[in-house]
């Protein structure tokens, strides 16, 4: 066969295949967005659920993931951050260097309903948390932990070394030279790791369900000791254990938890985008 | 002085701290994962818990085999494998050698969408079209199935995939794709036999880390396979995976019971198995940076 169409052929593939993976969630966001339009008005982000959850609004479900969001990145970036700061400033190439790495590896890999479980056994048993917003918050912020340190370390690795060089060449110390010279020039990269955490864990469903999700509560949470209702739960519950909800309030809340992801997500790109723009080393 | 010499002596040791935070971390989910699990063995010997044939937790007497939700995993994610690798793959190809510059931005974008969209909105999508497509198209009694579990992960996998392949195709020396155009190579011979070739530890990584994120995934996967605890005897049969059981049935357990803590053993064989996994594909990461 004539090499020319060979080639063709095999480029036609590939792109058929990348069509494959595109279109389809091209297809999910229109539906989505096409047939929970109908849901949307102001009473339904703002009210309570009525009727067993047919009717009414999801605001206690909006309200309980944005909780569970900032408690996660709360107790996530600090660390987070600090971790990278040490593994780039401080670490050396050794053994225990390679572990943290690889210890992080396997934090992101860890599946969610596995961090449920932890979530479960030290947070709600162990330390007697019990099922509430503080134990939701610190196993979702374990499992962001590694977003947060993988991209606050490429911010970090970033920063050229000669800005470290002529900071300690002025007699400033080790910590002054990170603090001054060092992270304000690798905070716009931690900012887009912290809004990917946070589009991360107002999405997760597992590490929740143990630890802190209710199925219906009447009132809202009053403290962090108190149980809350939360969005991917909420679209969990309505749309496999509760017969009769109208489909157009089951397609509203998948809308509103997909907006809300998709809105941290695209601030994120638009920021590294804006950063790499404008960064002049 | 002497007081910052003593706040940075602080920060220092705070910094230090949480730096092994993450190997505290991965020793305290193994260490309670263990404390809660490991009394099952007790009752039920490991190679009877792994290998019998019957799950059964809540009959009397109740049964731990977890065999069925191992071949459940097992039959979603090969079926999701063969699906997404190939695609995958051909997406990274596209993408990183033949795509025009603005086509790739556009097209990097869709996949990080794809990646953010939280498990819980794909499985319910895939309940209400992909579970009715495939009940019309098969004439079955019902769509959630281990197929549509197989097609909802192959389309979960694909962002890991395709973005630490095509990280594997852009990182391939320039001077490889040089020399083979000047030695009269077509751009698609050099694309196939060259670069692709050149590439393969990092696709290794890729394929790898994209079945670790479909034996890990739970959500979607309890909403679309059906949830029978069965041994299946084709794709068109409902499944129940590892961990979807662990997700639908802890919270109908009592605490430190035989049932609660067979679950959390089946946390701890889900653990060992990413954990495998992860360690395996970083090997082949850090071939590719050599």
């Amino acid at each position: 066969m004539n090499v020319q169409l060979k080639q063709k052929i095999a480029f036609s593939v590939l792109f058929f295949c990348t069509l494959l993976v595109v279109v389809p969630v091209l297809i999910i966001l229109v539906i989505i967005f096409v047939k929970g339009a109908s849901a949307m008005s102001f009473s339904f982000l703002t009210e309570m659920p009525t009727n067993g959850m047919t009717a009414g609004g999801i605001f206690p479900a909006i309200l309980g993931t944005l909780y569970l969001v900032l408690g996660a990145i709360i107790f996530a970036v600090p660390l987070g951050v600090l971790s990278a700061i040490y593994l780039v400033e401080y670490s050396r190439d050794n053994a225990l260097s390679r572990i943290v790495k690889l210890a992080i590896v396997n934090l992101a890999g860890v599946p969610s309903v596995v961090y449920g479980l932890f979530g479960l056994g030290i947070f709600v048993l162990f330390l007697g948390f019990g099922a509430s917003i503080l134990s939701g918050s610190l196993t979702l912020g374990i499992m962001i932990l590694p977003v947060i340190i993988t991209s606050s370390r490429e911010a970090l690795e970033s920063v050229p070394q000669s800005f470290r060089i002529v900071s300690l060449s002025l007699g400033a110390s080790k910590w002054q030279t990170i603090r001054y010279s060092v992270l304000p020039h690798a905070l716009p990269g931690i900012l887009t790791g912290t809004i990917l955490g946070l589009g991360r864990a107002a999405g997760e469903t597992a590490p929740i369900l143990f630890t802190v999700a209710a199925f219906y509560l009447p009132k809202l949470p009053q403290s962090v000791f108190d149980q809350t209702m939360a969005l991917p739960y909420h679209l969990y519950v309505i749309s496999t254990q509760v017969p009769g909800i109208p489909e157009n309030v089951r397609y509203g809340t998948a809308l509103v938890l997909l907006m809300l992801v998709l809105i941290l997500n695209l601030s994120a790109i638009i920021l590294r985008y804006q950063f790499r723009k404008r960064k002049k080393w | 002085m002497l007081i910052r010499k003593i706040k940075e002596f602080f920060i220092e040791r705070m910094i230090f701290l949480s730096g092994i935070m993450s190997i505290v971390i991965v020793a305290l989910i193994f260490a309670f994962l263990l404390k809660e699990g490991l009394s099952i063995f007790w009752r039920v010997p490991i190679s009877d818990f792994l290998f019998a044939r019957n799950w059964y937790p809540i009959s009397d007497p109740p049964q731990f085999g977890i065999l069925p939700l191992i071949i459940g995993s097992i039959l979603v994610t090969a079926g999701a494998g063969i699906i997404s690798i190939p695609i995958g793959i051909a997406s990274a190809l596209f993408i990183a050698e033949i795509a025009p510059r603005k086509t790739k931005e556009v097209l990097k974008a869709g996949i990080e969408l794809l990646a953010a969209i939280p498990s819980v909105v794909i499985g319910f999508i895939g309940m209400v079209t992909l579970g009715p497509f495939i009940k019309n198209l098969f004439n079955l009694s019902t769509g959630l199935t281990a197929l549509s579990g197989s097609i909802t992960l192959a389309f979960m996998a694909m962002p890991t995939i395709v973005s630490i392949a095509e990280d594997a195709i852009t990182a391939v020396p320039r001077q490889y794709r040089e020399a083979a155009i000047a030695m009269g190579a077509t751009k698609w011979q050099t694309t196939w036999r060259i670069v692709a070739l050149a590439a393969r530890p990092g696709m290794v990584a890729a394929v790898m880390l994209g079945i670790g994120r479909v034996i890990g995934e739970t959500m979607a996967v309890m909403m679309v396979t059906g949830n029978a605890a069965l041994i299946p005897h084709s794709i068109l049969q409902p499944v129940r995976t590892l961990t979807a059981t662990v997700a639908a049935e802890m919270g109908e357990t009592v605490q430190g019971g035989e049932h609660y803590a067979a679950l959390f053993a089946i946390g701890i064989v889900l653990f060992i198995i990413t954990f495998i996994i992860n360690g395996v594909a970083d090997i082949y990461l850090h071939k590719v940076k050599k």
